[in-house]
């Protein structure tokens, strides 16, 4: 299935927020952290998630800091900050909202639905 | 597996050298991707790839090197700035040479726009009063086009670049001042202001509300002034050089220079720089911020020192006449200070001792302000407002009020509370305030001032 690139875009920000919020990540993590969470329906580009975490680095919503881990390759890592935090609950009440709205009109116009078709679930 | 470890790190610095010659990605951003890259290399090959096939799919994976550098300088537009040509280089070419052309057309348009009046009788020797009035309209108008050709604005920007051109004439032209009124002299220097506002309307191609188009302006103006300046210190050596060289042959060249070579060269250049400075970025890139960095420290030691001997001999600032426009100036020098080590900084990086410097310039000037309009303001009560008078304090409180919200927020940021893109969203959001004031000066003084 392919996502709409609106749709993508749209979704960037909680997505990568909400990983942050969990634990402190770096790009590749990520991007696999993304494509497990869709089932691999989200394939994302670097050109999508490197310019996205600077800007949100940018806006003070995540903190980058350079780091080697033990045996490892130095690693640009990102955390989530209480700014984040404050931008992630209300993209959350957005995304509630029409997701809410979604559903709705979904549950009204069942003839339409997915069955239309068929979707292999992961 | 070391001959196969090896080749990859052959791979992997081709990549790394390739990479960094985009000007979108920065040495940080090419570290990261690389190790992205790696990542996905050593979990291509623990799934059975050799490593040479999984590099292939890695680097396929990432995408296309342009596309990867233009999202890049889309989020970096500090950057995207230097970054010349985004595409490949044989559409640049014959962009670059089309911007020669459209450059060329315009410098001849501004040619023509400042000696035309002279059929109708007004030379430039003979008439300070009529240029004093229009030079800025003459010289910016041409500058304007320059930017909509180049930009192919919407016929909607066009029109407002007009009437706004159009609103700039009639100001400068209907109201009947005096050639020795205070208000003339106050339109010859506000109208240009106002008016290169407007240019930059034409710059960012009607989209003056984007804060990135803002700052790019406001990283323009500096370039622009700089090449200008150069440009004009070339022009000063050639006539002195014509001069020299004709009254050697016994000919009198002063009336050529004054009617043709002055005005001819300066408004051309005012063209010629603008396209100098989109064109030759690469070559000069960042002028007004590597000043910037040389005269904070400076100017920050010498106001403190002001403020200093104020403390120390207790002498009260002598408030003359001229004292209100000096310290303009200062506000005016500072606040560049600041706006072009805003624009020159990596919005990303960690406040440091450069932030330091600059909130203790930006104090000590609005310090010493603040002592100049205690002072002045006696002065004002006893001899009431007149439209130099009131002009200059209007500025002064204008940036005042903007160095004063800055020096809040570099204490935020110096502090750690606050993101840098807060200062660099209130200097780009504040520029209206100045379009504004400039237009008040043109168009509501003189009637307000009975044209004195």
């Amino acid at each position: 299935m392919h996502i709409a690139k609106d749709l993508v875009a749209a979704s960037a920000t909680p997505l990568v927020l909400g990983i942050l919020a969990e634990e402190e990540s770096y790009g590749y993590a990520i991007l696999k952290e993304i494509a497990e969470r869709s089932g691999g329906r989200l394939e994302w580009t670097e050109g999508l998630l490197y310019p996205l975490l600077h800007r949100l680095e940018r806006l003070g919503h995540v903190e980058a800091n350079w780091r080697t881990p033990e045996g490892g390759r130095r690693r640009k890592y990102y955390a989530i900050t209480p700014s984040g935090r404050r931008e992630l609950a209300e993209q959350r009440k957005q995304w509630d909202a029409v997701t809410e709205a979604l559903q709705d009109i979904w549950k009204a116009t069942r003839s339409i639905g997915p069955t239309a078709s068929p979707v292999l679930e992961g | 597996m070391t001959g196969n470890d090896t080749e990859l790190e052959t791979q992997i610095a081709e990549w790394r050298t390739y990479m960094l010659r985009r000007r979108a990605l920065s040495g940080a951003d090419v570290d990261e991707l690389e190790d992205h890259l790696r990542e996905r290399v050593a979990d291509l090959t623990e799934t059975g790839l050799r490593t040479d096939e999984a590099f292939l799919i890695a680097v396929k994976r990432m995408g296309r090197m342009d596309e990867l550098s233009r999202e890049f300088a889309r989020e970096h537009s500090d950057r995207l700035w230097k970054q010349l040509v985004l595409t490949d280089d044989a559409p640049a070419e014959a962009a670059r040479r089309r911007g020669l052309l459209v450059m060329i057309a315009c410098a001849a348009l501004a040619v023509l726009a400042v000696k035309l009046p002279a059929l109708f009788g007004y030379g430039f020797d003979g008439s300070a009063e009529f240029y004093g009035r229009n030079l800025g309209l003459l010289v910016l108008a041409p500058l304007a086009v320059y930017f909509a050709w180049r930009r192919r604005v919407r016929r909607g920007t066009a029109l407002a670049l007009l009437g706004l051109f159009a609103l700039g004439a009639v100001a400068a032209n209907a109201y009947p001042l005096e050639g020795d009124s205070q208000s003339i002299v106050l339109t010859g220097i506000h109208l240009p202001l106002a008016l290169w506002l407007v240019v930059g309307i034409a710059y960012a191609a009607g989209e003056w509300r984007s804060g990135q188009k803002r700052m790019d302006f406001i990283r323009f103006t500096g370039e622009w002034f700089i090449y200008f300046v150069l440009i004009c210190l070339g022009g000063g050596v050639l006539t002195g050089i014509t001069v020299g060289t004709f009254s050697a042959i016994g000919i009198d060249a002063e009336t050529f220079i004054s009617e043709w070579l002055v005005p001819c060269g300066g408004a051309a250049a005012v063209v010629v720089a603008a396209w100098l400075v989109e064109a030759k970025q690469s070559v000069i890139e960042n002028m007004a911020p590597v000043l910037t960095r040389v005269f904070t420290p400076l100017f920050a030691v010498t106001l403190v020192a002001v403020l200093v001997a104020i403390a120390l001999t207790t002498n009260a600032i002598d408030v003359e006449r001229d004292m209100l426009i000096l310290f303009d100036l200062l506000l005016v020098v500072v606040l560049g200070l600041v706006l072009y080590s805003i624009s020159a900084r990596d919005p990303g990086a960690p406040a440091g001792f450069f932030d330091w410097m600059q909130l203790a310039l930006v104090v000590s000037a609005l310090l010493i302000d603040v002592l100049v309009l205690i002072a002045i303001t006696g002065r004002i009560t006893e001899w009431g407002f007149t439209p130099n008078k009131s002009a200059a304090l209007g500025e002064n409180l204008v940036l005042f009020v903007n160095l004063a919200w800055s020096a809040w927020l570099y204490w935020g940021i110096v502090k750690g509370r606050k993101p840098f893109a807060r200062l660099e969203r209130w200097q780009t959001d504040y520029m209206p305030v100045y379009a504004a004031w400039a237009w008040i000066v043109v168009l509501a003084f003189p009637p307000i001032f009975a044209f004195a």
